[in-house]
């Protein structure tokens, strides 16, 4: 998958979660989006960006809720 | 022979609680208050003999051949125009009465035609009807003189004509454009002996008539007729099914002859539509039987390869082995399906079990993705269930209506004519639309508020009108301490009084002056019951769930959910796409909207498909066409969908399609998908199968075979047998079993069946115990979530911008005459208004650019570049272009960009940056389409 358009995904739903005040809520609003809608190919594919790549482009929002949900962001084998 | 007359009592029903007792001919008779004679008549089995009257519109009172006797009263009162009165004695046949009658009908007929035998209303004609009822058996009067005999038959109109020597000026049709369609195109002119039916000073093709058919269907003469009828001949029997057009979802009675339609009349009985109609569905049916309908299976290696005609069985079984070949090889999750939004019930939700069943994925998604998710995200969040909140009869009920984003005149016809009678009863209205759309001024309708905003800024409005009226205390506090969570409505709140929600501080971005955003806020909350209607121009956008949340915090703010006349009303573009989603076509959610990582309702399904189901959510449609470029997704079964041309950034879509391994294309035509497919399975209409459509209102309604398929097969036969062939058979032999398993699976269906569907004629859903009769309006004493939840909707402008090099805003919609992709209604007469898709802009804008009316012009995008025709005109505002996308060579979606709504994926189509120039030429794009389509039609079998 491209990682240009899940970053921009990833991006855009954490746009909408910033507004949230509570940092825990707005981490759990992103990680919780990306869980439910997301494919895990989708998935798998972001955090290869997240790791091999730094996350490059990745807000700051979408990176912490990637390392706070990772056990639960990533399909289970 | 089968009668397809439907009962006319003449005048239209009053709702009271009084009740009126009186005596018609010796019988007793009770009626609500308010009931005409007439009407009070037909209740008792008495029919009063009517030429101007027909209960579809309000008496008129001109035609004097109902004329009755009432004890007490000095004349003869026309019946129609006179209502009951408590202990009224009516008398409706007498000497003096028949002999009155007599003499009127002989006036009529003395200036009528005696062609009776080859009219082509014979048969099914209320003159020739009354003539008989009344007795006439001589005219006096010959045809010396002035009379009407003579008169030129306008046939501009491609569905009907009108014949003025057969005219009796009753004014029904007059009539029925004001108050059944609400477009006054025609009228009386001249006066006395010189009156004449008119659609104003042309023909009926150059008119503003918008060909609903309404005043056809009121014709008690030829003079207004269809055309099928005059070539075919009068029916034989009727069939009541429903439109396969937009989600209004209208209940139409097919007349037949054999297996031929004759002509689709709305049913008077449709609990949608109540008898009106809109052009594509009362004329817009002849595609079904066009000489491009697909009618054998068909199967090649290659896109680039002939096609090749084989049996069911071979192109079935070719299809399974593919699909299972390539999930040996990519894996389970490398191929998937697509629902259709045209496509009944029964159909999607068959789709969505074969993908989760037999594929063993969740990789299925439907047309919503590019059109209704976010309604469907946004509801769920807010208010607790994916669907609008009323009926279509609630309009009747509200005070204020709001249309933001939605051209209902246009895209839901017969329900605008619904709307726009409530306004001119006096409802007010408020449009929020970059376009100066018809709703904003039409006779006797004018927008109080029109907020002519920049595209892309929707949430921006709905937040600085909600600001205002918390700012401005006008908040129903009570409503939201009772029914909403208080700490998210407090969180809300906080937000929304920061000042950047301002309408001042927005209208820099919005475009409208503060003091517009001010009145209209202070309108929807002080104004009464107050209802939100709105259309793709909310959804489709960056912002798209955004908006629909901000919508419904708009309406739980003010205590507008709940009650008849409110609510928030998302209008449904085709006519199943709230069925295609209830049925489980997203990739994340079951049927019922049951998320799939939920395991009891995994369990549910389990136990009854006899499969395990994936936990985790599929690829929804864009996401797809990333897995195909990207190598992960190679095959995918379509069901009745056009992704290529309906889908965003064409050339992406066609470099997904190109790049399948094996691509399924189950349709009615070669559409533009079909072009890049191994495998053709032809498709069947609606008139060709049982099975139901959920319509926007919730509203379940059956749809009903009236004649056999084209190709052998109804869609839901094909999908069971494709199963069969992936090795799960399924075991229907009847929609009305898959309807039960749906019933039997999914809460808000439990009460449906086709047995109560026959004996309720719809049912709107949810449909259980709590609600046996459906859910007209839904969170009336609660929000299906528990407490209403107010989401902070924060506004972002979408990264689409303009720059000098696309200093323009392309927006994109609809048109009265096509439907969607245009494949139906491309192949009707409908091209007659609308040939070909036009690029419409301002004035100034086609100045500051050298161009005028009718030019070709250039549309630039960062995506791509297309062609089209130009089209000035002030109902755009400077800076902002717009064209519809119903003919696949436009290549509308060639410039629209892969940018979509944050939460759904679904596209932004209603925003691009473009640059517009003239040309003289097609757009590269073009040249290629035309290359390719040319190739493709080569390879189809001569």
């Amino acid at each position: 998958m491209d990682p240009k358009k899940l970053v921009k995904m990833a991006n855009d739903i954490a746009t909408f979660f910033d507004a949230e005040p509570d940092r825990a809520a707005r981490l759990s609003g992103i990680s919780g989006h990306i869980k439910r809608f997301w494919d895990p190919r989708m998935r798998l594919a972001l955090f290869h960006h997240l790791d091999q790549d730094a996350g490059v482009g990745l807000k700051e929002s979408v990176i912490e809720a990637l390392t706070v949900s990772r056990d639960s962001l990533l399909p289970k084998p | 022979m089968y009668s397809t007359k439907e009962p006319d009592a003449g005048t239209p029903a009053r709702v009271s609680s009084q009740l009126v007792t009186l005596q018609i001919d010796g019988m007793s008779v009770t009626v609500p208050a308010g009931t005409s004679v007439m009407r009070a008549a037909f209740d008792a089995g008495v029919r009063v003999p009517k030429l101007c009257a027909t209960d579809h519109l309000e008496a008129f009172g001109s035609c004097r051949l109902c004329l009755v006797e009432i004890e007490g009263r000095r004349g003869f009162p026309a019946s129609c125009t006179t209502p009951v009165e408590a202990g009224m004695r009516v008398t409706t046949q007498s000497d003096k009465l028949a002999k009155l009658r007599r003499n009127t009908m002989e006036l009529y007929i003395s200036d009528h035609p005696l062609d009776c035998l080859t009219c082509p209303a014979n048969g099914n004609c209320e003159l020739q009807d009354m003539a008989g009822v009344v007795g006439l058996r001589e005219v006096r009067y010959g045809t010396e003189g002035e009379n009407h005999l003579v008169g030129t038959k306008d046939t501009s109109n491609p569905y009907f004509s009108f014949d003025p020597t057969k005219c009796i000026v009753c004014s029904r049709c007059v009539r029925a454009c004001e108050e059944v369609q609400g477009t006054f195109a025609l009228t009386v002119d001249g006066r006395g002996f010189q009156s004449k039916i008119a659609p104003g000073p042309t023909d009926f093709l150059e008119s503003e008539c918008v060909s609903c058919g309404a005043c056809v269907q009121a014709c008690p003469t030829a003079t207004l007729m269809e055309k099928s009828i005059t070539d075919l001949g009068q029916p034989d029997h009727s069939v009541v099914t429903t439109c396969a057009y937009c989600g209004v979802g209208c209940s139409f009675r097919a007349e037949m002859k054999g297996n031929q339609v004759v002509r689709m009349v709305p049913n008077k009985n449709g609990q949608a539509n109540h008898g009106h109609s809109c052009v594509k569905g009362r004329f817009a049916w002849g595609y079904a039987t066009h000489p491009d309908r697909l009618k054998h299976p068909m199967i090649r290696a290659k896109i680039t390869d002939p096609w090749r005609v084989v049996s069911w069985e071979e192109a079935l079984a070719h299809a399974a082995s593919e699909f299972r070949r390539i999930q040996e090889k990519h894996g389970r999750g490398s191929i998937g399906g697509i629902t259709s939004s045209r496509c009944s019930n029964e159909e999607t939700y068959l789709v969505q079990k074969l993908v989760r069943a037999a594929f063993g994925n969740n990789n299925v998604d439907t047309c919503a993705r590019v059109c209704h998710s976010p309604t469907g995200y946004g509801l769920k969040a807010t208010l607790g269930e994916s669907a609008g909140t009323q009926n279509f009869d609630s309009v009747d009920a509200a005070d204020v209506v709001m249309v933001m984003g939605a051209n209902p005149t246009d895209a839901h016809p017969v329900f605008a004519s619904r709307m726009k009678r409530r306004l001119r009863e006096g409802a007010r209205l408020i449009v929020i639309d970059p376009r100066r759309i018809d709703l904003v001024r039409q006779p006797h309708i004018e927008a109080e508020f029109h907020l002519a905003l920049r595209p892309g800024t929707n949430a921006a409005i709905l937040n600085a009108m909600a600001h205002v009226i918390v700012e401005e205390g006008l908040a129903r506090e009570e409503y939201i301490r009772q029914r909403c969570d208080l700490p998210e409505f407090e969180k809300w709140k906080r937000f929304i009084l920061e000042p950047k929600n301002s309408p001042e501080a927005l209208q820099e971005a919005t475009g409208v002056p503060a003091d517009q955003v001010r009145g209209a806020a202070r309108l929807y909350a002080t104004g009464g019951n107050a209802a939100i209607y709105y259309g793709l121009g909310v959804t489709e956008h960056s912002q798209g769930s955004t908006t629909v949340m901000a919508i419904a915090n708009l309406a739980m703010l003010t205590g507008n959910v709940g009650r008849p006349g409110v609510g928030v009303n998302p209008l449904r573009g085709q006519n199943n796409v709230q069925g295609s989603c209830d049925m489980g076509s997203f990739p994340h959610e079951l049927p019922g909207y049951r998320h799939v990582s939920d395991p009891a309702v995994r369990e549910l399904f389990s136990t009854t498909w006899g499969v395990p189901i994936d936990s985790e959510p599929g690829l929804r449609i864009p996401n797809m066409f990333d897995a195909a470029i990207d190598g992960s997704f190679k095959g995918l079964y379509v069901q009745g969908e056009d992704i290529a041309q309906s889908d965003p950034d064409t050339q992406h879509v066609t470099r997904a399609l190109s790049a399948m391994e094996c691509l399924v294309v189950q349709d009615i035509f070669l559409n533009e998908t079909a072009k890049f497919a191994h495998v053709l399975l032809p498709g069947s209409s609606f008139l060709e199968k049982d099975g139901t459509f959920t319509n926007a209102e919730r509203r379940i309604s059956r749809v009903r075979k009236v004649m056999p398929p084209l190709a052998g097969y109804a869609d839901w036969q094909v999908t069971v047998e494709l199963a069969k062939a992936l090795g799960y058979p399924m075991h229907y032999e009847h929609p009305s079993q898959i309807m039960d398993e749906i019933a039997a699976l999914t809460p808000t269906f439990t009460g449906v069946s086709y047995e109560r569907l026959e004996r309720l004629g719809s049912i709107q859903w949810p449909c259980n115990a709590q609600a046996p009769e459906g859910t007209p309006v839904m969170h009336v004493d609660a929000f299906v979530r528990g407490k209403g939840r107010f989401v902070v909707t924060e506004y972002v402008p979408t990264p689409e911008r303009t720059s000098r090099k696309f200093p323009l805003i392309l927006t994109t919609g609809r048109i009265l005459s096509q439907y969607n992709v245009g494949a139906q209604t491309r192949r009707t007469q409908n091209g007659a208004w609308h040939d070909a898709d036009r690029l419409e802009l301002h004035p100034h804008d086609a100045e500051n650019r050298g161009i005028r009316d009718g030019d070709w012009v250039s549309i630039r995008s960062r995506a791509g570049e297309t062609a089209l025709r130009a089209k000035i005109t002030e109902r755009m505002q400077p800076g902002i272009v717009y064209t519809t996308f119903h003919h696949p060579d436009s290549g509308a979606n060639v410039v629209t960009t892969d940018n979509s709504d944050w939460a759904t994926n679904c596209p932004e189509y209603k925003v691009t940056a473009v640059e517009v120039t003239p040309t003289t030429k097609p757009s590269d794009w073009q040249k290629d389409f035309q290359r390719f389509t040319d190739a493709q039609a080569a390879l189809m079998p001569q």
